[in-house]
């Protein structure tokens, strides 16, 4: 009862502080949830810049664990087996493995009439999950999906940089364009992705698709070999790896060997890519609090130095000197807890709106990060633990202080 | 029965690349309960030390301070802190009243260090404190709009709502005209009398002193007896 009464005691104390001087409090409170919306606003911020970059990075070598098998190899490397068994093994493999996203990809030459004569064009052979895989964006129109292999002619993807070069065609109308490269043969546009250099044109078209035109030879002789390629969680891929390296071997037999290949940023070894995010935003969120909690420390100081006579005279009627130091510890404290919800609210509601999540989404990020609890809970850890900072030294300059010296203060 | 004794009490400031400045020389006195002593002296006499080591807000550097029968050199400096605030109450010359505090406020502060029984009544005591003092109408007054007396009235009811066993009173009616600071004193003297409190007070005006049941004058440190006619 007794413990209990002077912690509440300590409340009651604290209390009637922040109602006599409740515009000191105030200020405190308003320039510490300030600096506290400003850490876990630029917290956040952060994730989503990391998720920028990540994306980035992603849309080159794809998504993480991203696994690269090539066609099994004898000592000699030579392939002996031809692709079509190899295609129907591997799909085996990733049925037995769950795998659900996988592609083929092969780069090829291309050539597009109506192009200027000094552009170029840059093909990629893939099957539909290639887009998830590697986060490509499509801009208009849409991406391939199943089924698309079969139509009677065929569907190309392309990028904006080429798609403005061929005078900017309305996908709603099925524009046509007749490649010259990988294969002579008309082809409609059914997407666009986004970016791209007008000189230098990308396009996507179905493996499926090119195989109907151009099947390769009983004795895999084409020169255009496929990687495949399998998304896989990357906890697994580890393991994955080394189970689809050993099958793949086996089931081509021969003493043959599969190469199998992590490709995604994760598996390089070397700086972090997204360092440079994470320190500007760690460097600017340090900044920012320092200067919150110097803010706060000053305010406190000063409010303390007014305090002094008031201390001096609690201490008369009997306020021990831990008493003294609980109280200004916990105004600080209590305020600066306050002063943390406050600021990680505000900064939730900047950033966790629609307006916001549309404007990242245009601007280019498929997968806009949830608000980062950590980032809460940073703002919270640190508002708590500003508060006994800049709380302690003015809590010990009123501890310090005698009695009789405060009183005539 | 004592409730304070000191023995050859002296209170020495070193003072920077200057010689000690003895404030205190020796000094004995003995304030047995529900009596009233009074202390006179000039300014800089040492009136104001000597109340601060008897309250325990300051330490004799010499000599030995009896507190209700316990040398206050064998307490902590926390348990020191806990029986001023049981068994002392003080009142000062600017009545150093918590500013923005109500007089009931004001009044019931000293509970917030008090044992569990008087802190969950402290509004109810606070309130019954000054209606002793005659102000229980005023008593959602700030400070600010009290005049001098019942400031001093109200720092009055606050010194005395723990029911101390010692008064310490600082010029109490220092800042305030002749006739209020009379009333005040009577009050004061008739309350310290009701509860059974010693009152000890210091103080310039004679008129004041001569209230006491015995009295001193504080003399570069010495204190010495005064009877009533020494006083003027």
């Amino acid at each position: 009862m007794r413990a209990l009464t002077s912690v509440y005691s300590v409340f009651v104390e604290a209390w009637a502080e922040f109602r006599v001087y409740r515009a000191r409090v105030l200020m405190s409170i308003v320039g510490v949830a300030v600096a506290i919306m400003a850490l876990t606003a630029i917290a956040a911020i952060s994730a989503v810049s990391q998720q920028a970059v990540l994306e980035q990075i992603e849309r080159g070598q794809g998504r993480s664990a991203m696994l690269n098998i090539q066609s099994p190899v004898t000592d000699k490397g030579e392939q002996i087996v031809d692709p079509g068994t190899f295609s129907e093994q591997i799909r085996g493999e990733f049925a037995r493995y769950g795998i659900h996203y996988w592609s083929r990809q092969e780069g090829v030459a291309g050539m597009v009439e109506g192009l200027p004569p000094e552009s170029s064009v840059s093909a990629t052979l893939i099957d539909p999950s290639y887009a998830t895989m590697f986060r490509t964006r499509v801009v208009d129109g849409s991406w391939f999906v199943d089924g698309d292999a079969d139509r009677l002619v065929p569907g190309v993807v392309i990028d904006q940089g080429m798609w403005r070069a061929l005078g900017s065609p309305d996908l709603r109308a099925h524009p046509v364009i007749h490649l010259l490269a990988p294969a002579d043969v008309d082809a409609v546009v059914i997407g666009v992705v986004a970016g791209g250099d007008p000189r230098f044109g990308q396009l996507w078209m179905l493996y499926d698709a090119y195989q109907a035109l151009h099947p390769v030879d009983a004795n895999g002789q084409d020169q255009n070999v496929a990687s495949w390629l399998a998304w896989v969680p990357p906890a697994h891929a580890a393991a994955l790896k080394e189970r689809l390296a050993s099958d793949l071997s086996r089931l081509a037999g021969h003493g043959a060997t599969t190469q199998i290949f992590q490709q995604d940023f994760q598996s390089q070894s070397g700086a972090d890519p997204l360092i440079f995010p994470k320190i500007i935003g760690g460097a600017a969120a340090g900044l920012i609090l320092l200067l919150g909690a110097l803010g706060l420390l000053n305010i406190s100081m000063v409010t303390v130095r007014a305090r002094i006579r008031e201390i001096g005279i609690r201490r008369s009627f009997g306020a021990t000197a831990g008493r003294v130091f609980a109280g200004v510890m916990m105004e600080s404290v209590v305020a600066t807890a306050v002063a943390g919800v406050v600021g990680v609210m505000v900064a939730i509601l900047a950033l966790e709106n629609p307006l916001v999540a549309g404007f990242l989404r245009q601007a280019g990020l498929q997968d806009v990060p949830a608000f980062p609890l950590s980032a809460a809970g940073l703002g919270m850890l640190v508002a708590v633990g500003v508060g006994a900072l800049a709380g302690l030294l003015p809590a010990l300059v009123a501890v310090r202080v005698k009695p009789i010296d405060a009183i005539r203060f | 029965m004592a409730i304070l004794e000191l023995e050859g009490v002296t209170r020495v400031v070193p003072i920077p690349d200057d010689e000690p400045l003895h404030i205190l020389k020796g000094v004995d006195l003995v304030v047995d309960a529900a009596e009233h002593v009074s202390i006179v002296g000039r300014s800089g006499s040492g009136k104001s030390t000597l109340l601060n080591i008897l309250g325990l807000l300051d330490e004799p550097s010499g000599g030995r301070l009896v507190f209700d029968g316990v040398p206050v050199e064998r307490m902590s400096a926390a348990a020191r802190d806990k029986r001023r605030g049981r068994e002392v109450g003080f009142i000062f010359q600017q009545f150093n009243l918590l500013p923005g505090r109500t007089a009931v406020e004001n009044v019931a502060t000293p509970l917030l260090y008090a044992e569990p029984k008087r802190f969950w009544r402290r509004r109810r005591l606070a309130l019954e404190m000054l209606d002793r003092v005659g102000l229980a109408d005023r008593a959602d007054g700030l400070p600010s709009r009290l005049s001098g007396g019942e400031q001093q009235r109200v720092a009055i009811a606050r010194a005395l709502v723990r029911d101390p066993r010692v008064i310490l009173a600082d010029e109490p009616t220092g800042a305030l005209d002749v006739d209020t600071g009379r009333a005040v004193m009577e009050l004061l003297d008739g309350v310290a009398h009701d509860t059974g409190a010693a009152l000890v007070t210091i103080t310039h005006d004679p008129d004041i002193a001569a209230l006491a049941d015995r009295r001193f004058r504080l003399d570069g440190g010495v204190l010495h007896p005064a009877p009533v006619e020494a006083l003027r």
